[in-house]
């Protein structure tokens, strides 16, 4: 059984130069080296298993490449009725 | 299992940052950019007014930051860096003056400049990206390559003793001295909120992988070698005496904040107030 994941992990393609560190960093060990390359031939990064997101933002934080971020998606109601998408911005 | 990769994505800091020249020049394993984005998280958390904030850089891998921002940056001469931004500073004492430059810059060919701030003990904030050699310029050897180390100018190992920055700084009359590594980046990223707080001159050195030069010229070929050598070699020292912070070849890594002094700074405390003289 596995739960509904809470969290997205984004990831901007182009940045990436597949340096590992989220990899090394992710306290979850969620992430891993895939072998699909982006424009300029460098091996991405994909998540495993996303429910196991505790959105701690290391992956982003040790990113030098401003390449990847945690975002929520906890829908919440607001007042008339509709449903959101909360996005964790600075 | 669940791919949740998306392209054409925004990144939170994507606001701060010029992202028409994203991505970055820094090689893949390269330590700057996590030290940029844990600048730019203490300085969004500091609440600092940003219409306020000069950052100042000088010439280097590092250097490059201040082309990446969309902040007032300055991209000034190689080691000029911190006498352009006391000018700055003593100019509108209102500024919030962060110095981002690297070991080369700062220590290298702006020592001269390095010891007489930090003399002064000019309101600024100087973060140090340390990766022992000039990275840019192809590998040479600097003034913080630890001894034995190898570099492109020295292939049988470096003969010459190493400045100790935190020392220096300390020796010179700085108020505030932390060492962290691109290993501990939340307590970089204090770090440097706590330094951008303080008033005085306070050194953040920010310990970064070089895999291209450095790394491999020292058994550590990768960005992910040299980032597990910091983060299993790392040891924790609060307030311990910075002569004794010295970075030595294949040796520990004394990281934490040394130092957290308060002295009469320019410009502000003492005089008419703000600096200016008529």
């Amino acid at each position: 059984m596995t739960e509904k994941p809470k969290n997205e992990i984004k990831l901007i393609i182009e940045r990436c130069k597949g340096c590992r560190f989220c990899v090394e960093f992710c306290p979850q060990h969620i992430l891993y080296q895939s072998d699909e390359v982006n424009s300029k031939g460098y091996r991405i990064v994909d998540v495993a298993d996303i429910s196991k997101c505790d959105q701690c933002n290391t992956c982003s934080m040790v990113c030098p490449e401003f390449a990847i971020n945690v975002v929520s998606i906890e829908a919440k109601p607001v007042k008339d009725g509709e449903v959101v998408c909360l996005s964790q911005d600075t | 299992m669940t791919k949740v990769i998306v392209s054409n994505q925004k990144h939170p800091l994507d606001t701060y940052l010029r992202t028409d020249r994203l991505p970055h020049i820094w090689c893949p394993g390269c330590g700057i950019g996590a030290v940029l984005h844990a600048f730019l998280r203490a300085l969004l958390d500091s609440g600092v007014d940003l219409k306020k904030v000069a950052l100042v850089s000088g010439i280097g891998c590092t250097g490059r930051v201040a082309g990446y921002v969309r902040l007032d940056s300055f991209h000034t001469t190689h080691g000029r860096a911190l006498p352009f931004a006391t000018g700055l500073k003593i100019a509108n004492p209102e500024l919030k003056l962060v110095v981002f430059s690297g070991d080369g810059d700062l220590i290298a060919i702006g020592g001269n400049h390095f010891i007489h701030a930090a003399r002064r003990n000019i309101d600024m904030t100087v973060i140090c990206v340390n990766n022992f050699n000039y990275g840019m310029t192809g590998g040479q050897l600097g003034p913080t390559t630890p001894l034995t180390g190898r570099t492109t100018t020295t292939m049988r190992g470096n003969i010459e003793e190493p400045f100790n920055i935190p020392y220096l700084a300390a020796a010179a009359g700085a108020v505030y001295i932390a060492r962290w590594t691109t290993a501990h980046i939340h307590s970089l990223e204090h770090s440097i909120g706590e330094a951008l707080a303080k008033k005085g001159f306070s050194l953040v050195e920010a310990i970064s992988p070089c895999p291209t030069y450095y790394g491999r010229m020292n058994k550590q070929p990768t960005g992910l070698d040299q980032i597990r050598y910091f983060r299993y070699n790392s040891i924790v020292r609060h307030g311990i005496d910075p002569r004794l912070v010295g970075i030595e070849a294949n040796g520990q890594i004394v990281v934490g904040k040394f130092v957290d002094i308060e002295r009469p700074y320019i410009p502000g405390a003492t005089g008419s107030g703000n600096g200016r003289t008529t």
